[in-house]
């Protein structure tokens, strides 16, 4: 499980973004979490992603509570979770080739021997050719470089995928690419996902269940489910 | 003048712009080539919108940028783009773009608004300056000027001393409309309004420029947004590798009888609303195009015939005119 209990957390003690929101998400599940630009949803990602330390409440992952974020979690758990954001250019190192970026998390983690074979086998998975490999973000579009963020993210084989916004700037083709690359990889492998963003009809189709921002913010209150996913339209 | 074939919906006044055979070619080094537009045909009459779609990095805002004679050094452009005055966009100097063309011709309404204002100043600042440049107004008449100028893009007067960055994505968007709006241009050029806006703030902003299409101007309207360009435009251009492949009604080619070239029909496809099916593969590189449909890669429909560069005849760029379901082209 992946759950968070009353959590706040933002950028200032007396202001914070998130106020005691609650989400859980069980293994193998996709939950959709909506809500409008500007209401804190990112930041709840980035609570999750154990990427920023929220002032209160708990994060519990996979029954192993999370004590700290960032460098200072936990390799086992820092691994488990992937995180996709929504502008690729921001988080990709303009220096390094598509395939270092894909790669980085591996050697991150002391574990370059398997650096080719994990490349090889998830860029035709992402629709990167080899050549694309080769170049640096400033040379490709933001459609082909979020497919190699998506690639890094997956790479380290995380039971909890968190897609912040992942396809807010893409076109719908590479939109619905990227969407089928997760859901092929949470067939294959079961991980749990939570995609946050602002459309409605995408994650509707994507999710399992959606939830809006206000249901999750109410303390206490359960979860509505707005709408089962894959209906057909 | 009488309007030709390339119109499909012929305005009651001439053309406010008239695209003709405008290509866009940029030098690199080594002397390669980057063909980012090619041969582009359109009109776009007072009162219409035009929305010009396609995936990213297809050259939809290198044409809007040729179109505002703002291209880098390196670009080189053939054909014509002319204004109904008989100005034309791409070999006007930069002199008269600048003093007669930029604002008081054509308006930009940018792509990311709160980039495109300027941080350092309050909206009343940079609506006042504007005022005084493209109206001639000057002081007392230039405070409620501004005041005007913000309601007609519906930006709240209780807001404007504020700066840039103390604004929502909305409010920053409504203030580069205001300005785009006050020298009263007849050709407004939106280039991904709506690009990281939530859906309501995005049919907000499309409503309000339809708004301002109503209004009697022209609009051209670039988007990868399909919802948006389907809520606003009356026609719709498809692009693909630097070239339009589709020009069609926007209730036609969204509703029925729907697109006819096979990249539109899967770029519609793969709305979640639709199949949700991505079309295989990702366009070519704009510097290594292939000499025949640059789409035929990617193409269930791809044959011997596809080796050859389908013609765009003012609707259709596509060797295999009927529809998949075997309906003949109509001829319009």
């Amino acid at each position: 499980m992946l759950e968070l209990t009353r959590v706040t957390a933002g950028y200032d003690r007396r202001e914070p973004v998130v106020r005691e929101v609650s989400l859980s998400l069980a293994p193998g599940e996709s939950l959709g979490l909506l809500g409008p630009s500007g209401c804190g949803k990112s930041t709840l990602a980035r609570v999750a992603a154990l990427l920023h330390r929220p002032y209160a409440g708990t994060v519990v992952l996979d029954g192993e509570p999370v004590r700290g974020w960032r460098h200072r979690a936990p390799r086992a758990q820092r691994t488990a979770v992937g995180v996709v954001f929504q502008q690729p250019r921001l988080s990709a190192d303009p220096r390094l080739t598509l395939r270092e970026l894909i790669a980085q998390p591996l050697r991150a983690t002391g574990r370059r021997a398997e650096v080719a074979d994990r490349v090889a086998a998830l860029a035709p998975a992402v629709g990167l050719t080899p050549e694309l490999l080769e170049r640096r973000p400033h040379e490709v579009s933001d459609g082909q470089l979020q497919r190699a963020c998506l690639a890094r993210a997956l790479v380290l084989r995380p039971r909890w995928l968190i897609c912040d916004e992942m396809t807010a700037m893409l076109d719908a083709s590479t939109t619905a690419a990227l969407v089928a690359v997760v859901e092929s990889y949470r067939r294959e492998s079961g991980a749990g996902l939570l995609a946050v963003g602002h459309d409605r009809v995408l994650l509707e189709r994507w999710c399992d269940r959606t939830v809006g921002w206000q249901e999750c913010s109410a303390p206490g209150a359960p979860q509505e489910v707005m709408g089962p996913g894959g209906q057909s339209s | 003048m009488k309007t030709d074939a390339v119109t499909t919906a012929p305005g009651p006044k001439a053309p406010v712009l008239s695209v003709r055979g405008l290509s866009v070619r940029f030098r690199m080094r080594g002397g390669r080539q980057v063909a980012a537009v090619a041969d582009a045909h359109f009109d776009l009459a007072a009162g219409e919108c035009l929305a010009l779609v396609g995936e990213s990095g297809c050259g939809k805002s290198v044409l809007a940028s040729a179109l505002l004679g703002l291209l880098p050094g390196n670009a080189r452009t053939s054909g014509s783009a002319l204004l109904d005055d008989g100005t034309d966009l791409l070999t006007a100097g930069e002199r008269s773009l600048a003093r007669t063309v930029r604002g008081r011709r054509v308006g930009l309404v940018p792509q990311s608004p709160a980039a495109h204002l300027t941080p350092v100043r309050t909206v009343r600042a940079q609506l006042e300056e504007t005022l005084r440049e493209l109206t001639g107004a000057r002081r007392p008449a230039l405070r409620p000027a501004a005041e005007r100028a913000a309601a007609r893009a519906s930006f709240p007067a209780g807001h404007l001393d504020r700066y840039p960055h103390e604004l929502s994505g909305g409010l920053a968007q409504r203030a580069a409309t205001a300005l785009a709006l006050i020298g009263d241009a007849p050709l407004l050029l939106a280039d991904e309004p709506t690009t990281g806006l939530d859906r309501e703030l995005v049919e907000r902003t499309v409503d309000e420029l339809r708004r301002h299409t109503d209004g009697g101007r022209a609009l051209l309207i670039i988007t990868h947004d399909l919802a948006a360009a389907e809520r606003i435009a009356d026609r719709v251009a498809v692009m693909y590798a630097g070239r339009i492949v589709e020009l069609d009604d926007a209730e036609r080619f969204f509703g029925r009888p729907g697109p006819r070239h096979p990249y539109a029909r899967g770029l519609l496809d793969a709305l979640p609303e639709r199949a949700f099916v991505p079309i295989p593969g990702m366009p070519p590189e704009l510097g290594a195009l292939p000499e025949g449909c640059a789409f035929a890669a990617r193409c269930d429909r791809a044959d011997e015939l596809c080796s050859v560069q389908p013609p765009f005849d003012g609707r259709l760029a596509c060797r295999h005119g009927a529809r998949a379901d075997g309906e003949e082209p109509d001829r319009a």
